[in-house]
């Protein structure tokens, strides 16, 4: 009897597990590009969390004899001016950018998501002066808000991904808002409000959760710009400092003087920010396409 | 209309007004004023010569006082004076706003020239190979910083032509202006036609399945007709739009392109200013390109009604 019992279960789990990866491989041949982005992804969060692990140098180890060696065994993408390596550089670059793109992006969400959920929820004078407030920052672009900022914030890490959250949030707060406003109509927030459920309640508990759907798919897309920008605020000297290696930096350490003796300490950090980026706007193409069957076509 | 565009106006600088008072505050967000900045980076420096600066730039005013001050020298077109060079801030960004318009102008035409056709295209061959390739290209023009798109523009310079088109001084002819400006506005143009190609293209997407284009379709009429003559007409619009915010916001990846160029525009100055920590720059510099994205969309959605005739403002 309990031989059998235990053969059920084990083939249930095989089962699910099965499914699992079932689900992952139909997934994959449904958006062949956000797998690529997704795998991508993977790959910098990887580098990121195993940077010491992967690594072959310590990222901030000068060594004299190195400085500007070309790509060779020992130092596969070569050696920066003060002998440093650069593929260690890049792989523990990947945290900086990691740590400001998810960050900023999930600051400029939760505060857009507020934002947007009070705008929606209480409307009157107090949406109509956020709304405006809102409309005047979108006025401005995202490079130079999140310059501005990071000039008068000073750098520091924590700093550079305030400076590029802000900027973030007034279109997340203007998704959330308009998705509040069709869900407030809806009848379960009727009902909720019917069995007396308070205003803050019927906010957290229905009307969030239905928002998630849209906050994943601009969460996605807002990475990849956020990693951009803080490479080009690290590129501009205003970014995360000295002695953490960010990508940006690297690239405006390098560019000046050594382009043409050293072209790999340009064509190395570069490909490492695009390749993120990109991975992570191919990712949330996907994920907006799961997600959003609207925008489908 | 005529009352529309009144009411827009009005709006307009209503929230210019606003926008003077974000990014007065947005430089004030720390504690501590411009002078302090400046004496940290400096080392010791005498107490008593920091107060007769700050009074100097009337640090020492209530808040209020400093701002009222700025906002009204700035109607009159008095953009306060440089820190650094010690020049009128008017006389340091006026030479250099024709550069950075002509930069934005051609990278514009760029951007329109290759973003619209290529988007078409896709659309109309939709999941084909062709699309994809396209789609890919597309998304890494987003993916790709300008930055880093202009030094290797640099790098293939250096080694196919063993020199670097960069701006020393003037340039004479037209010609010489247009070669300089040339590889500068393609690496910023390449993004903002990517974006444009994506938009052109899931605005085409959607027009395509609309009720009239099936009328088309069924009255005979023929691929290309249908394509350019019906849909593309009406997709077109929504990308008005994107390419008004695009010509507005082409300054954000100026910004970098022309301090990698050391092309002296105003984005590069704005950067200048900001690493000079010279704020009466800074923040007159940050309201002009605002003035410029409000006046940019509020000529957009001109542009749009005339476009559409179904859109009557009233």
């Amino acid at each position: 009897m309990v031989s059998t019992e235990h053969k059920i279960e084990d083939s249930n789990t095989r089962v699910t597990q099965r499914s699992v990866w079932y689900k992952i491989k139909r997934l994959c041949q449904r958006y062949p590009l956000g797998a690529i982005g997704s795998f991508i992804v993977f790959i910098v969060v990887f580098a990121a969390v195993f940077a010491d692990v992967v690594a072959p140098y310590d990222p901030t180890q000068t060594n004299a004899k190195m400085s500007l060696s070309a790509p060779s065994a020992a130092m596969l993408f070569g050696g920066d001016m003060m002998g440093r390596d650069v593929l260690s550089r890049i792989i523990h670059g990947a945290r900086i950018s990691l740590a400001v793109g998810i960050g900023s992006t999930v600051l400029g969400g939760l505060l857009g998501t507020i934002i947007g959920l009070m705008c929606g929820y209480f409307l009157g004078w107090f949406d109509l002066i956020i709304q405006r407030i809102i409309d005047m920052m979108q006025a401005l672009p995202l490079l130079v808000m999140a310059l501005v900022m990071a000039a008068s914030l000073g750098p520091s890490l924590e700093n550079t991904i305030i400076a590029i959250s802000i900027p973030l949030v007034p279109q997340v707060a203007r998704v959330i808002r308009s998705n509040v406003l069709s869900l407030r109509e809806m009848p379960f927030v009727e009902a909720a409000r019917s069995v007396g459920m308070s205003n803050g309640r019927i906010a957290f508990r229905h009307i969030l959760p239905n928002t998630l759907a849209p906050l994943i798919v601009l969460g996605t897309a807002q990475l990849g710009s956020a990693i951009l920008t803080e490479a080009s605020l690290s590129f501009l000297g205003l970014g995360v400092p000295e002695p953490y290696p960010s990508w940006g930096r690297m690239l405006s350490e390098s560019a000046a003087e050594y382009v043409r003796v050293a072209p790999w300490l340009v064509i190395f950090p570069g490909i490492a920010i695009s390749a993120a980026v990109f991975g992570a706007n191919l990712m949330g193409d996907a994920v907006r396409d799961y997600l959003d069957p609207r925008n489908q076509g | 209309m005529s009352a529309y565009v009144i009411q827009r106006v009005l709006l307009m600088f209503l929230t210019l007004l606003g926008m003077s008072v974000i990014i007065f505050v947005l430089l004030r967000l720390v504690p501590g004023n411009i002078v302090d900045i400046m004496f940290d980076s400096a080392g010791f420096v005498d107490p008593s010569e920091k107060a007769t600066i700050e009074k100097e730039l009337g640090l020492d005013l209530p808040i209020y006082q400093q701002y009222f001050d700025w906002i009204s020298a700035l109607l009159v077109g008095d953009l306060g004076f440089s820190f650094v060079s010690e020049m009128p801030a008017i006389d340091e960004i006026g030479p250099r706003i024709p550069i950075t318009a002509k930069l934005a102008a051609l990278s514009l035409f760029f951007s329109i020239l290759f973003g619209l056709p290529l988007g078409v295209i896709s659309a109309v061959r939709q999941n084909t190979t062709l699309d994809y390739v396209l789609r890919v290209i597309s998304l890494s023009g987003l993916s790709l910083p300008s930055f880093w798109l202009a030094l290797l523009i640099l790098m293939a310079c250096v080694s196919y032509m063993g020199a670097i088109p960069i701006y020393t001084e003037t340039p004479e002819t037209l010609w010489d202006e247009l070669l300089l400006y040339l590889l500068p506005s393609a690496a910023v143009g390449f993004r903002a036609s990517a974006l444009i190609m994506r938009l052109t293209r899931s605005s085409m997407l959607e027009v395509m399945r609309q009720d009239y284009i099936r009328t088309a379709m069924s009255k005979g009429a023929t691929e290309n007709a249908i394509n350019y003559k019906h849909a593309l007409r009406n997709a077109v619009l929504p990308v008005t739009t994107i390419i008004g915010i695009e010509a507005a916001f082409l300054i954000g990846g100026l910004i970098i392109t022309e301090t990698v160029f050391n092309i002296p525009g105003v984005a590069h100055f704005l950067v200048e200013a900001i690493l000079m920590r010279d704020y009466p720059i800074v923040q007159s510099l940050v309201m002009f390109i605002a003035i410029i994205v409000v006046v940019i969309n509020f000529l957009t959605d001109l542009a749009y009604a005339i476009l559409d005739p179904r859109i009557r403002y009233s």
